[in-house]
């Protein structure tokens, strides 16, 4: 069968619809331009009530939310997971990297924590606080007026601290902390730890007729229906197709590859249509790839062609190389103090109302860099699990645990509310020997080569998770608790996660001004091919110990400035 | 009409489309907004893959008549009915039944425990289990009910692990259910407007909020008003 190839010439073609194709998308039509964007999964609107599982109760589902078919349970509105059937991914040497993925027009944005930080100055060029891993070839102040807009257009809640590196910005108020926050706040402050608003887009207020103020439901990880959070497709996809954009839009469509002519230069995408299973074509004046760093540089390396035989712009053989994620490490902590709530609506929004910056010297540390801590607690909606060892902690007063009875009620309301847990989120250094490639032995069910990953932390990485795992049981004493599991022992990492877990993929199409030791140029452009872009996260030179998701929007708009003004000038 | 049962009204009935609902937080009188809020009851947001698997699932049958009868007497055991009902109301037998075909690593450790407590009731009192009388069934579960919290629960002997197991399941089904939400007091998932803890809560813990944390805080009565800042940062709205 003959591939079936479009007769249209969009301007641009966009693949992926998360954070960095949706800013892209934007920016394209909003100039004017005609664009497709292509995505691998079905269309999702928030406010769908076929989609949505804003609101609902957990005895709406015979399974109550537990996760067996979505892994942040059932109502996370995330279609894939670790592990999507037909669509495999594979190891080297035993090395261990977890992919989450998620097929659906926004892609992750519709479950994302919203934790939106920008990288502050040192970010750009730690090279030169450290002299490890590679400086940027752009700073703080290239990317700032972009951080700003970012702000303005999407909103973020936060306040200006004037804090060295983490930059002061266009926020909205936050709201107030929690009764477990307050706890965290005194606990914390006795350690001379730290603690400010948070950080995060959620629409606190109005900021334009488009999208409604957030009405405190807790349920960002099920996107919101009033469109009162950023998630790709209410605040950028949708508004560049309300504002008379010419958007196509390419649903349940998997790209394969980029195609060439004999210049070399890229013609369009080939993709696969999952509803026929058939195979397509379209063409374009440029691509964009922000299918995620990972799934881009798969396209990269899978677009072979007798003027590209390393794949598209892998003359440098650095596609794929510097793959890294956040480092995490996690803590739970049982506090009295927070024994015997009352009843009240605390759901707020969703996740933390106050969280704590990366505050130390590493002078003084056995690690470089640094990580933030995120903190979780309250009285949240009953799921899957909630109830279980209803009386585990009476161990921490002598009491008998298990039993039954009418007893078991008064156990769970009494405990309901009392623990407090930490995420701490922290940056590893990027290193070249970890890296995706082609797996040449292994096919997807669309007959595209997967990827096949090797990754390993080092000792860096593994000792700033001691550090947290120390800091979170200080910080547990210190609001008077008891920290809940053993202290994770050298063997087991310090509780250091899997390389991937903490979802924040970066760095395998990086940035850099030399074509020899990078993919793209400082504008997200092949060194090798001028009308190709990357706008997801995949040419982060490094990732901070920020959430990668305000500075793939920030990149991505200034790329996307760039696309345009390039091709007004004829220029590709 | 109490506002908060307003807009649990509305919530609740069964509405597809836009909606006006007035929200406001108990204590704070001056906040008050509204908000377009939709939901449709015959829906909970699954993928037509999950829906499926869902169908397939309840086509199948794991516990037979009388494992389901001994998991309801023991599930009343456990969690014994009060004015907001008990497990039969949270439908905590169908809830079990369909949980261990949604995770099939539960089937041994369940229908295994099942048998393992009628041989011993029978050993014992010389009848199955849910017949024997409730004072009897006491007795022996008082040998399975308690688990040493320092040991991991899957090295704990089989009955201990089952008794657990269908206690866990018991109080997560309950509390899942709309009667077992009832029973625990949860305030939460519907549109409302937060304003921080309220003082006798904050009294009661012994915490207070700073002012100067306060000052940076949204204040509720100007959400609806467009954000507007000046060239540094400075919210003027």
């Amino acid at each position: 069968m003959q591939i079936k190839e479009s007769t249209i010439e969009y301007d641009a073609i966009i693949v992926g619809s998360g954070a960095g194709g949706g800013m892209s998308a934007k920016v394209l039509a909003d100039s004017g331009l005609k664009i497709a964007v292509v995505e691998a999964g079905p269309y999702f609107d928030p406010k769908d009530p076929k989609q949505m599982t804003q609101l609902k109760w957990p005895y709406e589902s015979p399974r109550r939310g537990a996760g067996t078919t979505r892994a942040f349970g059932e109502f996370d509105m995330a279609y894939g997971g670790w592990q999507i059937e037909g669509e495999p991914y594979t190891h080297k040497d035993n090395t261990k990297f977890d992919w989450f993925r998620s097929h659906m027009l926004g892609g992750r944005t519709n479950h994302w924590g919203r934790i939106s930080l920008r990288f502050g100055p040192y970010d750009f060029k730690h090279k030169d606080v450290d002299g490890l891993g590679d400086n940027w070839p752009i700073g703080y102040e290239d990317v700032k007026p972009y951080y700003d807009k970012v702000d303005k257009l999407i909103g973020v809640f936060g306040t200006n601290e004037g804090l060295p590196n983490d930059p002061d910005g266009f926020f909205l108020p936050p709201p107030k902390p929690r009764l477990h926050e307050l706890f965290y706040i005194k606990g914390a402050r006795k350690l001379d730890i730290p603690v400010i608003p948070s950080r995060m887009s959620m629409l606190t207020k109005k900021i334009n007729e488009d999208r409604g103020v957030c009405f405190y439901c807790g349920q960002c990880s099920r996107a919101c229906q009033v469109y009162a959070d950023f998630s790709s497709g209410s605040c950028l996809i949708f508004p560049a197709q309300k504002s008379g954009g010419q958007v196509d839009l390419y649903v349940n469509s998997v790209v394969r590859e980029v195609t060439t002519n004999e210049d070399g230069k890229a013609t369009g995408v080939s993709y696969i249509n999952k509803e026929d299973r058939k195979e397509y074509k379209l063409r374009a004046k440029v691509v964009v790839l922000a299918a995620s760093a990972c799934s881009s540089a798969r396209i990269l390396m899978n677009s072979k062609s007798k003027q590209h035989p390393n794949g598209l712009g892998n003359s440098s053989n650095m596609v794929g190389k510097y793959l890294h994620d956040s480092t995490g490490s996690s803590r739970a902590g049982f506090i009295p103090g927070l024994m015997n709530r009352k009843m009240y609506n605390e759901d707020g929004v969703g996740g933390m109302h106050v969280y704590t910056p990366w505050w130390l010297d590493n002078k003084k540390l056995d690690f470089p860099r640094g990580y933030h801590i995120e903190v979780w607690g309250g009285m949240g909606m009953p799921n899957y699990g909630f109830g279980m060892n209803p009386n585990e902690f009476n161990k921490f007063f002598g009491l008998p645990t298990g039993g039954y009875g009418a007893g078991l009620r008064d156990d769970v309301k009494k405990y309901y509310g009392s623990v407090l847990g930490f995420g701490g989120r922290g940056e590893s250094i990027a290193r070249e020997d970890n890296y995706c490639e082609i797996d040449p032995t292994t096919v997807d069910e669309f007959g595209i080569p997967v990827l096949r990953f090797h990754y390993k932390w080092s000792d860096f990485e593994r000792n700033q998770a001691r550090h947290m795992q120390a800091t979170f049981e200080e910080l547990i004493h210190s609001m008077g608790g008891e920290p809940l599991g053993d202290t994770p022992t050298k063997e087991q990492d310090y509780g250091l996660l899997n390389p991937g877990q903490i979802i924040h993929e970066v760095g395998t199409t990086r940035m850099g001004d030399d074509p020899k030791k990078s993919v793209v140029n400082k504008y997200q452009q092949l060194h090798d091919v001028n009308n190709v872009f990357i706008t997801d996260a995949g040419p982060f030179v490094s990732q901070a110990d920020k959430n990668c998701t305000w500075t793939i929007l920030a990149l991505s708009w200034r790329a996307s400035d760039y696309i345009v003004e390039q091709l007004k000038q004829q220029n590709i | 009409m109490d506002r908060r049962k307003s807009i649990k009204s509305i919530i609740l009935g069964s509405v597809a489309g836009g909606l006006v609902v007035h929200g406001c937080t108990p204590g704070t009188e001056s906040s008050e907004v509204a908000e377009s809020i939709s939901k449709d009851e015959n829906y909970f947001g699954r993928t037509p893959e999950e829906l499926e698997l869902i169908e397939e699932l309840n086509a199948e049958e794991f516990l037979n008549e009388h494992e389901l009868a001994t998991i309801t007497v023991l599930s009343i055991l456990i969690l014994p009915p009060n004015e907001n009902g008990g497990p039969v109301e949270a439908g905590v037998p169908e809830f079990i039944e369909f949980m261990a075909k949604d995770i099939p690593e539960l089937q041994t450790t369940l229908r295994g425990g099942l048998m393992w407590l009628d041989h011993k009731s029978n050993t014992e009192f010389g009848t199955e289990f849910k017949s024997t009388p409730e004072e009897q069934q006491k007795q022996l579960l008082d040998t399975i009910a308690f688990y040493d919290a320092e040991i991991p629960m899957d090295e704990q002997p089989l009955e201990i692990q089952f008794f657990n197991l269908i206690r866990n399941l018991t109080l997560s089904g309950y509390y899942t259910s709309k009667v077992g939400i009832k029973d625990l007091g949860y305030k939460g998932n519907m549109p409302n407007i937060w304003d921080g803890v309220p003082d006798d809560v904050l009294k009661q813990h012994g915490m207070a909020y700073e002012e100067e944390w306060l000052a940076k805080c949204i204040d509720q009565s100007k959400r609806a008003d467009i954000a507007v800042w000046d060239d540094k940062g400075n919210l003027l709205t």
